[in-house]
């Protein structure tokens, strides 16, 4: 009996001795299971890929979007880089037509108005450029009150009367851009014919179209600078409108990112365009003797053609077999 | 004052959905509209993580910063919140947000996404505190009566945190010293331009 105690003994103090040795090799292997180890990592997931994106439980897709830190980058475009830029772009331009408007003066007819017209633009051209035209002046003043509005508006207005204005200027400005987007269309289908450049406009510019100097270079129905401002409004305006149709429409097909891209060319071209704009205005006004009647009565003194459209002058005068002054004046 | 803010212990959330609940029911928030959402992390994948995510409440809030009619302000616990009579419903506020807190309750029908709703801390809107018009337009102010945000009160293991900065951040660092790892403080560098170091 005491042999068979002495025997457990024995093993026992085996299994001690196993234990004592194991025991310390085996234990770490538990302490090294760190949980995190392979975890998605914050920092790691934004450096790859600028946004953080998992799975959500709710219906809303969109959601599963955890982080995206890029708007701050936007914000800095619309409340910095966008200002500088229109404000320069429009207030620069403005002074520059204001300069030349004192030094130059307006472009005078030289012979006089002879009293006889010519047809210039029928009823359906010049319905279709002043819905255009009234789109865009509000689209500008709607747009530009998204931009400039807080600093400039606000504080005249007081925060309510400024909302309700910025509400309606909203409304407006979705609406509106579908007669707009109509209008640059039925422009680019209308007078592509006339506006497609060729060698007649490289004279012109080289006598500085008539603009700069006292020359009268020879153009057919729209010269140089006419064509630049159809291109202007068939490029620009097209580039407004698509991306106007983006931001109005969210996420139809569209990410934060495109929307924020849509943002910045939408703003961008806008400011451009208008500045542009300022100098078609300038021209068809005060800019020059003669001209506004071709857009508002249809009709221009024969005069007026024959000094800054002859080629077109020519052109009518043979198609319609007759001479210009058959058309009587009232 | 404090300065308000969320932590969500990445290595806590279990995915339950119970912050989400539990905001939608408080403030009893439109259909569509989730002022707070939980977005899972290589779901399925080892090293899976969970985050309820809604507003941080920004340091320099780039919603407020781009806001055309000027709708945000802060208060002075820091808690980001905007007025719904001033919002018009523009959208600028959503591409902004790093964190796609903003929505609005139509979308897309021509771009008048109507007045935009996000969390508000609890913390209601500008109209008086408790008033029955604060209650329909931001839902119930728990921060006016000393409470905390629900979704964080009621967190099961409580991985979602709501407090002042300071005082969450060191529970955060004690239970990351005792438990040996942590994942850190989602969305802070982002949102507040620091990190809690572990």
């Amino acid at each position: 009996m005491a042999r068979f105690f002495a025997r457990i003994r024995m093993i026992a103090a085996a299994f001690g001795l196993l234990i004592v040795i194991i025991g310390p090799a085996s234990s770490p292997v538990f302490a090294q299971v760190d949980p995190n180890a392979s975890a998605v990592q914050e920092k790691q997931l934004l450096d790859k890929l600028k946004t953080i994106q998992g799975l959500g439980t709710i219906p809303d897709t969109k959601s599963y979007v955890l982080e995206h830190p890029a708007g701050r980058d936007w914000q800095y475009f619309h409340n910095v880089t966008l200002r500088w830029i229109a404000a320069i772009a429009i207030l620069g331009f403005l002074a520059v037509l204001v300069i030349f408007y004192l030094v130059r003066g307006s472009v005078k007819l030289e012979s006089g108005f002879s009293g006889r017209k010519i047809v210039r633009f029928n009823w359906f051209e010049r319905a279709v450029h002043w819905m255009t035209a009234v789109c865009f002046i509000i689209l500008g003043f709607t747009g530009l009150n998204i931009t400039f509005g807080r600093p400039l508006l606000l504080p005249l207005l007081g925060a309510e009367q400024f909302t309700a204005w910025s509400e309606w200027a909203k409304y407006a400005h979705n609406y509106l851009s579908f007669p707009f987007t109509i209008g640059v269309v039925l422009i680019a289908l209308m007078w592509i014919a006339g506006n497609i450049p060729n060698s007649t406009d490289i004279e012109w510019l080289k006598q500085g179209g008539g603009i700069v100097g006292d020359r009268h270079p020879a153009a057919d129905r729209f010269n140089a600078g006419q064509k630049l401002v159809y291109w202007v409004v068939v490029i620009g305006g097209g580039l407004v409108a698509i991306t106007g149709y983006m931001l109005m429409f969210p996420f139809y097909g569209t990410t934060i990112d495109n929307m924020q891209n849509a943002q910045m060319v939408h703003g961008v071209t806008a400011a451009l365009f208008i500045a542009f704009m300022l100098g078609h205005i300038y021209i068809g006004t005060i800019g020059m003797e003669g001209a506004f009647e071709a857009m508002g009565e249809g009709t221009v003194d024969v005069n007026w053609a024959k000094e800054h459209h002859s080629l077109w002058l020519e052109k009518e005068t043979e198609r319609t077999g007759r001479p210009a002054s058959a058309i009587p004046a009232e | 004052m404090a300065r308000m803010k969320f932590l969500c212990d990445a290595d806590r959330c279990i995915e339950c959905n119970a912050c989400v609940t539990a905001c939608k029911n408080e403030h009893e928030v439109p259909w569509g509209i989730n002022r707070r959402r939980v977005v899972t992390l290589s779901d399925g994948k080892p090293g899976e993580r969970s985050i309820s995510m809604a507003c941080m409440h920004c340091t320099d809030a780039p919603c407020a910063a781009v806001c055309p009619a000027n709708c945000f302000y802060t208060t002075a616990d820091a808690v980001v919140l905007h007025s719904k009579d001033l919002c018009i419903g523009c959208g600028y506020c959503f591409y902004a947000c790093p964190f796609g807190a903003p929505q609005y309750p139509k979308v897309g029908n021509f771009g008048s996404r109507g007045k935009m709703d996000k969390c508000t801390y609890c913390a209601g809107g500008p109209e008086p505190d408790g008033s029955k018009a604060q209650y329909e337009k931001y839902g119930a102010n728990r921060l006016a009566e000393g409470k905390l945000p629900l979704c964080a009160e009621m967190c099961s293991t409580k991985s979602l945190l709501a407090g002042d900065g300071e005082v969450i951040a060191q529970i955060y660092k004690e239970r990351v010293s005792r438990r040996g790892y942590g994942s850190g403080a989602w969305g802070w560098q982002t949102a507040y331009g620091e990190t809690i170091a572990t």
